[in-house]
């Protein structure tokens, strides 16, 4: 039996194994590891029947995927609170990642569970909007004062704000980067592109290729990949739909790549789509895409790099070297953040506080 | 295979190798923990229950570990890990059996999105079950234990787990936790049960668990079909008092005690309205264990045969 049962079943050609105990109970663990029991729940179901599944294993498939429609009506209804809630504000809210997918009617949003809604607003609306969904009852969780500075000085998004009542959680961005970082992106011209959703008055989405370039700049930035695997079966539904959709998106998202600075996480995730689903760059925009990322060695080691860090965070998957490796994406993820003289700092107090958390306040969750 | 015919070497051996495979009902534990108290308890407790081999599969692997670093040698801790990862804050080490039992009570009421989970205990007489949902403090635990062991079959002193399909209840034959006072009822009043030794200041003080009586084991597979939802409510020098409660009030409650009728949307509702309308709701004030075991009875007499 393979260690890492998961990352191999998302190939267009991957034959589904056949598992016995053993193999249901580690994939289902790496599932729930990567927040993907639904998605694989779907991938069997569409390849040959959930009823083939014997009955043990069926059940938490099963429970997956009644968890993804429950997690369906419950974001559509806090999506429609926190319309809502901003609607005075006369601020358009910009719906960002899983909460677009599906209000967008993605397919990208088939299976995919949520722990937080995204949405992004004009810099200088972030007070207003705060306010307003402090109306509503989301108020902000982190009480630690370094934190708190850190967000607002430094970050692209507020801290996060939970309901008091529903615990549900929003990350109100102004951009999708952050300001320090070295891919800074101008919240400003994602706004300006930004879809309406019809049906919805007042909230819209990122266009197409906005949409999937910030999945990209996301994988890239979180530090750890334990969502990395679920981020880029986001990342290749995506591609596929709208390039079905637009013969032009291939050029429009080289083009938007490169005005928007992204052309490296560009590379990057589509060199890990490459090796997860066999993702094809039309040979129209190959050279052009590979143009984007200028520096081979650096960037085949972070293709392996990265390859090894999707695989799932389970013992059985571990090889040696794997804790140096993600510590060294997660600075990484860092120092893309922030240059070296706000960095440092940051980190000795990130490692200060996960020692002595009740020194500071609240854990070290930035 | 029954637990007691593993041999206490042999436990002790798999749980800190690759576990022991449990059997509780419609559920599989893979059980692990190097900890000693830990198949102590085990074999006080389910000495009596069905242990599978490899090639069944295990719904819930819990493993009870030691606490981390110096945490393993001074003021020693315990952890319960579920998929590698901590689930509750570390505990003193000699607290190690009632969190074995959270844990799986954790697992259950978390993930078996199968079933609607209610926090309940449920027994069973001829065929049909009783579901006693009460807050903590209700005197539900001890009442529980002393059915149990007075005509009573125990389905579970916490979790009344329902199958939307046939709305029947499943068994989970799992150990009765009791706590403070009550242990020392129980003693007397169950002398043939097994007790686990108790732990000292847990978070609900002095806690202990008893065994579930074999034979009552060796049906863990009949369901019951609900039949009536009683509120009971320990009130000292009461004598016992059993009256009507609003079915759309109990429907209420049971859905404020389910852990996953959010989870289950639609069907949640659905399950528990049949559930209701199958059943008598009761409420039952009540100061001496003997009171209660006669009211019961007259209750399962009442019942056509």
């Amino acid at each position: 039996m393979n260690a890492d049962l998961l990352t191999p079943l998302w190939h267009p050609d991957a034959v589904l194994p056949q598992l016995d105990a053993a193999g249901w109970e580690r994939l289902l663990r790496q599932a729930r590891l990567g927040a993907l029991v639904p998605r694989v729940a779907m991938r069997f179901d569409a390849q040959g029947g959930l009823e083939r599944v014997p009955t043990g294993p069926r059940q938490h498939l099963e429970n997956g995927i009644r968890l993804a429609e429950r997690q369906v009506q419950a974001v559509r209804w806090e999506v429609e609170r926190i319309r809502r809630a901003a609607a005075p504000t006369g601020t358009p809210v910009v719906l960002l990642k899983g909460a677009a997918y599906l209000l967008a009617g993605l397919p990208a949003a088939r299976g995919r569970l949520f722990a937080d809604i995204d949405i992004l607003v004009p810099h200088d609306r972030l007070e207003i909007v705060e306010l307003a969904l402090l109306g509503a009852g989301w108020v902000s969780r982190e009480r630690d004062r370094y934190n708190q500075r850190y967000y607002r000085v430094w970050m692209h998004e507020l801290p996060p704000l939970e309901h008091v009542k529903r615990s549900t959680v929003i990350d109100v961005h102004h951009t999708i980067t952050p300001p320090t970082s070295s891919f800074n992106v101008d919240g400003r011209l994602l706004l300006a592109q930004s879809r309406p959703l019809a049906g919805h008055e007042g909230l819209a989405v990122l266009q197409p290729v906005d949409m999937l370039l910030h999945s990209m700049v996301h994988l890239f930035q979180e530090g750890d990949f334990d969502h990395g695997l679920r981020d880029l079966i986001d990342m290749h539904a995506l591609l596929v739909h709208f390039e079905a959709q637009d013969t032009g998106f291939w050029p429009q998202l080289t083009a938007r790549a490169r005005q928007l600075g992204l052309g490296v996480p560009l590379v990057q995730a589509l060199d890990q789509l490459q090796a997860l689903f066999g993702v094809q760059i039309p040979a129209t925009v190959a050279g052009e895409i590979g143009a984007l990322h200028p520096r081979p060695v650096q960037r085949s080691l972070m293709r392996r790099a990265v390859g090894r860090a999707l695989t799932p965070p389970t013992p059985e998957c571990r090889r040696p070297g794997d804790g140096l490796l993600r510590w060294l994406l997660y600075v990484r993820s860092h120092w893309l953040r922030m240059p070296l003289h706000l960095l440092v700092p940051h980190l000795v107090r990130k490692a200060w506080m996960r020692h002595f958390p009740g020194k500071t306040g609240d854990e070290a969750g930035a | 295979m029954r637990l007691a015919d593993l041999g206490a070497s042999d436990l002790r051996r798999r749980l800190r190798g690759d576990g022991i495979r449990l059997r509780t009902g419609p559920f599989v534990f893979n059980l692990r923990s190097p900890i000693e108290v830990i198949a102590e308890g085990l074999l006080r407790l389910y000495a009596h229950h069905p242990v599978v081999d490899a090639s069944t599969f295990a719904d819930y692997a819990v493993e009870i570990v030691p606490g981390e670093g110096p945490r393993r040698w001074i003021k020693p801790q315990c952890r319960f890990l579920f998929d590698g990862r901590l689930v509750f804050e570390p505990m003193p080490v000699s607290h190690a059996y009632p969190l074995l039992e959270w844990s799986m009570n954790w697992c259950v009421s978390t993930q078996a999105h199968h079933y609607l989970v209610v926090h309940a205990a449920v027994l069973e007489r001829n065929g049909l079950a009783v579901i006693l949902p009460a807050p903590p403090g209700s005197g539900k635990s001890t009442l529980c234990a002393g059915l149990a062991y007075r005509g009573w079959r125990l389905l579970s002193d916490e979790l009344t787990v329902i199958d939307p399909a046939t709305l029947q209840v499943h068994a989970l034959c799992r150990p009765v936790s009791l706590k403070n006072e009550s242990i020392e009822i129980m003693r007397a009043y169950a002398q043939e049960a097994s007790f686990n030794r108790p732990s000292e200041e847990t978070a609900k003080g002095r806690v202990t668990h008893m065994s579930v009586r074999p034979d009552q084991v060796m049906r863990m597979d009949e369901p019951a079909r609900p039949r009536w939802v009683v509120f009971p409510r320990y009130v000292a020098g009461s004598p016992p008092r059993l009256s009507a409660h609003s079915p759309s009030e109990a429907m209420l409650e049971l859905a404020r005690n389910a852990f996953n009728y959010a989870a289950l949307g639609p069907v949640g509702f659905e399950t528990l309205a049949a559930v209701v309308d199958a059943c008598h709701c009761h409420d039952f004030e009540y100061s001496r264990l003997d009171d209660a075991v006669d009211t019961f009875e007259r209750l399962a007499a009442a019942e056509p045969a």
